[in-house]
């Protein structure tokens, strides 16, 4: 138990996705100007990452391995990827179309977002058994909804600020980011300390 | 155009890093030593040169509807060989390097000069267009490589730079440095090249956010 919370703390705090690891920062930067898309994209996020986790991790030890296949996992991962984004999609456009509307336009950026795919290939890299795994991609969805909304809060305030015109738009997002990733600098050891 | 201005423009009038701003999370990340950025630009720069010469040779074959899974495919092929060629050959570099060999994937450049350059052009143009691509996308890594590894660590490729070296600014080095000194590159950039291009004359092709963005279509300034 102390085990999925360590991996699951470490994830949101210590080695978040996008202010420390450096995965997904385009959605990071270009969708969190308004809180509410900030947050739409991320539990797009979260959700594609859980279950391209529960998808992949079973290929990568059960198909890919066993077969020496494992070289092939960059092809197979991002294929799966795509296609389970299609799928997912589909299924919420036919079941569920009321959050299939404030999903939906979020869901086709995910393919080719970094996040998906690094956290999947991280759980094999790091060698975690399937739930650790899975706690892995929890945290890590939660991290990217943690920094999201966090900075588009940061955001809104540079709305209404005087920026000296070099630094308008992306440059003083770019510092604004680098203040709030030094906040996340000082979690690290947090955890140690917790559980020793 | 001619094939000098072609490769020429990749490195500073449309860099793809710094100008066009594509490809931040490798940028990012793999900057924070000279040899790591030299390692990622000549890993990215081989894929993106056997993608958009293959793509621009089956540009009359792959169905326009099904190019992006077409495109990722072929680009996730040459990553792969890549990947196995630097684990064999530069096992250092695939350690300093990690998860951000096999993330080239999904790496905007690769994808974005594809949907932009390969598919309308001919295979020798758009040979020399990745090369120029991966040339800017290099100089852009080690431009700010340098000046993270020179202030953070007080090291240019592992050789120690006397008094820097006593005095490191290590947070450089670290998440918050790479952010801060893109920021400041960019805003370099925007101060010295007032007629760079806007985001709408080179569409949205590359950027990740074009599906729900738009803006550029409409002719505004993109998120």
């Amino acid at each position: 138990m102390t085990k999925f919370i360590i991996i699951l703390l470490s994830a949101v705090f210590i080695n978040n996705y996008v202010l420390s690891r450096f995965l997904g920062i385009c959605p990071f930067l270009g969708v969190s100007k308004k809180l509410d898309s900030a947050t739409g994209m991320s539990i797009a996020v979260i959700f594609v990452m859980l279950i391209s986790t529960a998808v992949t991790w079973p290929i990568q030890m059960y198909l890919l391995n066993p077969n020496n296949l494992g070289y092939l996992q960059t092809i197979v991962f991002i294929l799966v990827i795509a296609a389970l984004v299609q799928l997912v999609e589909i299924v919420l456009k036919r079941y569920i179309p009321s959050l299939h509307k404030s999903l939906g336009v979020y869901l086709p950026l995910i393919t080719t977002n970094c996040a998906v795919l690094g956290v999947t290939i991280l759980n094999i890299d790091e060698g975690y058994t399937f739930w650790e795994a899975m706690v892995n991609s929890l945290g890590s969805g939660l991290g990217f909804f943690l920094a999201m909304v966090m900075f588009s809060g940061v955001r809104s305030k540079l709305e209404g600020a005087d920026i000296p015109k070099s630094f308008k738009g992306l440059p003083i997002t770019l510092i604004a980011a680098s203040i709030t990733s030094l906040s996340f600098m000082g979690f690290g050891g947090v955890v140690e300390n917790l559980f020793g | 155009m001619n094939q000098l201005q072609n490769f020429s423009k990749g490195l500073i009038k449309e860099n793809p890093v710094l100008v066009l701003i594509l490809g931040t999370c490798p940028t990012l990340a793999t900057s924070t030593s000279v040899t790591g950025a030299l390692g990622m630009g000549a890993a990215a720069t081989i894929v993106l040169l056997c993608s958009n010469i293959v793509i621009s040779a089956l540009r009359k074959i792959i169905p326009d509807k099904v190019r992006i899974p077409c495109f990722i495919v072929l680009i996730a092929g040459f990553v792969t060989m890549v990947q196995m060629l630097v684990k064999a050959f530069a096992p250092a570099l695939d350690a300093s390097l990690g998860i951000y060999l096999p993330l080239i994937v999904v790496n905007c450049i690769i994808l974005g000069r594809a949907e932009m350059f390969a598919q309308k052009n001919k295979v020798l143009d758009s040979a020399v267009d990745a090369l120029g691509m991966g040339a800017g996308f290099t100089l852009a890594l080690c431009l700010m490589a340098t000046i993270r590894e020179v202030f953070g660590a007080g090291t240019f490729m592992g050789m120690e730079i006397p008094v820097l070296i006593d005095n490191k600014i290590s947070i450089m080095t670290m998440a918050p440095g790479g952010f801060f000194v893109f920021g400041l590159l960019i805003a370099i950039v925007n101060k010295f090249f007032k007629n760079k291009p806007k985001k709408k004359d080179f569409g949205c092709a590359g950027c990740p956010s074009a599906a729900i963005c738009r803006k550029a279509e409409l002719g505004e300034e993109c998120a």
